[in-house]
């Protein structure tokens, strides 16, 4: 159906797509109502994934996630009101590819998987490679947005953004990290500070070496100081940030820095307190 | 196009629905049901509130004809007589109330959350009430008003 009408604007909950159309600014030739097809709906588990449906809510990720994918439900809390999380989705905050998406940085920072089909093909992208633009990702006319494939956690995570209220705003600036503490592996995510979201890769490489050469994952002993602010540093340094109506590019890269030193001082506690 | 829909409990078929507009102006222009108040058209302000399949959702993010075949639930539709609502009571015994064009979206928000947790705190009254604004009250009454709706209910 999506391969016949190719022109459609392809919605799920319409919390983003109705907005456009509202205020004029979006007037499709269709409207192609994708929550009525079962296969994109449910969250299951596969051996050492978990495969989200695009069609799951925010509601049902933070009911259904908070194990397996412990960032991404912090970042679905923090997602516009209960009305709004009722309705929209982890495939449509996708689909719309904006850098200020809060599903994005948490999904980069766990290395996720998203799984596109069309008539011929179905095809497995990472998730750094999704998104080429500001609200322009790989997908092609005659593909839909079918899952999310991602590792399910191992170590702490943590999601933090910047707003002007805890409820209902466009993120500022956000970060997310997690870690993989059977694989040693640190995975970052930056949103709202670039035109597409962006993983630190610097900060993930300093962070990984650093604590497999002191043993860190052996003896969870605190960080020094110096550490968590190179950290810190080398995340504001992989930002791409612009001035724009909700924040300057300083203040983002600024920002960043705090939220990534927090967050992996905030994540570190958590696995040093964990029985190993 | 034709929509057709339950809506408080009776099916409704309308013919000439435009393709893109909202469930919110399908309920106030086409059925007349102008308790569900039309403000941002963004997902802002929650005056548009409704039950979609017994989902609180905003009801100008959803489209038209994404509600075929499905129950809708309007203030209008939550009680059934001449005696209002517990929630619709204790808005008006608090004083919640100052221009009213906020209430129904927040009465039907405060029942949603009511049906889910019986005995809210303040905390969790906020929460649920987030994305509906309120110009008038300040809030502090409308916190009271869920607080004195659920102990009649409770």
């Amino acid at each position: 159906m999506r391969a016949e009408h190719e022109q459609a604007v392809a919605l799920q909950g319409g919390t983003d797509v109705y907005v456009e159309v509202n205020f004029g600014r979006l007037r499709p030739v269709s409207l192609l109502d994708l929550t009525r097809v079962d296969e994109l709906r449910g969250i299951a588990r596969e051996n050492g994934t978990v495969r989200i449906g695009a069609g799951s809510t925010y509601h049902e990720m933070i009911e259904n996630l908070e194990k397996d994918a412990p960032a991404l439900v912090i970042a679905s809390r923090t997602v516009g009101s209960p009305p709004i999380r009722n309705r929209g989705t982890i495939g449509g905050n996708l689909g719309s590819a904006s850098p200020a998406g809060d599903c994005h940085p948490p999904l980069l920072a766990a290395g996720a998987t998203i799984e596109i089909a069309s008539a011929n093909e179905t095809r497995l992208v990472p998730v750094e490679d999704f998104f080429v633009a500001p609200k322009r990702s790989v997908l092609r006319p005659d593909e839909v947005i079918m899952a999310v494939h991602v590792e399910r956690a191992t170590g702490p995570q943590s999601f933090s953004k910047v707003g002007v209220r805890n409820a209902m705003v466009i993120a500022v600036c956000s970060f997310a990290i997690a870690f993989q503490s059977e694989s040693g592996r640190v995975g970052t995510g930056i949103g709202s500070a670039g035109p597409v979201p962006l993983r630190a890769l610097e900060a993930e490489r300093f962070l990984e070496g650093h604590l497999a050469e002191s043993r860190r994952w052996d003896t969870a002993a605190p960080l020094e100081e110096s550490v968590v602010a190179r950290f810190g540093e080398l995340v504001a340094a992989g930002a791409r940030p612009i001035d724009d109506v909700r924040g300057t590019a300083p203040y983002r890269r600024h920002a960043l820095g705090v939220l990534a030193r927090r967050s992996l001082i905030w994540c570190w506690n958590e696995y040093a307190g964990r029985p190993r | 196009m034709k929509v057709t829909c339950t809506v408080n409990g009776r099916e409704q078929s309308v013919d000439g629905v435009a393709e893109f507009e909202s469930l919110l102006q399908f309920l106030r222009d086409h059925l007349g049901l102008t308790g569900t108040k039309n403000a941002c058209e963004q997902g802002e302000c929650g005056s548009c509130s409704v039950l979609l399949d017994g989902t609180l959702v905003c009801s100008c993010l959803v489209g038209a004809g994404q509600a075929e075949g499905r129950v809708v639930t309007t203030i209008e539709g939550i009680t059934d007589g001449e005696d209002l609502d517990p929630v619709q009571a204790a808005f008006v015994e608090v004083g919640a109330i100052q221009c009213g064009f906020c209430t129904p979206g927040l009465v039907m928000g405060a029942r949603d959350l009511l049906e889910r947790v019986a005995d809210p705190d303040d905390e969790e009254i906020r929460e649920a009430l987030a994305g509906n604004l309120c110009r008038c009250t300040g809030y502090q009454k409308i916190i009271d008003a869920v607080h004195s709706a659920a102990r009649a209910t409770f």
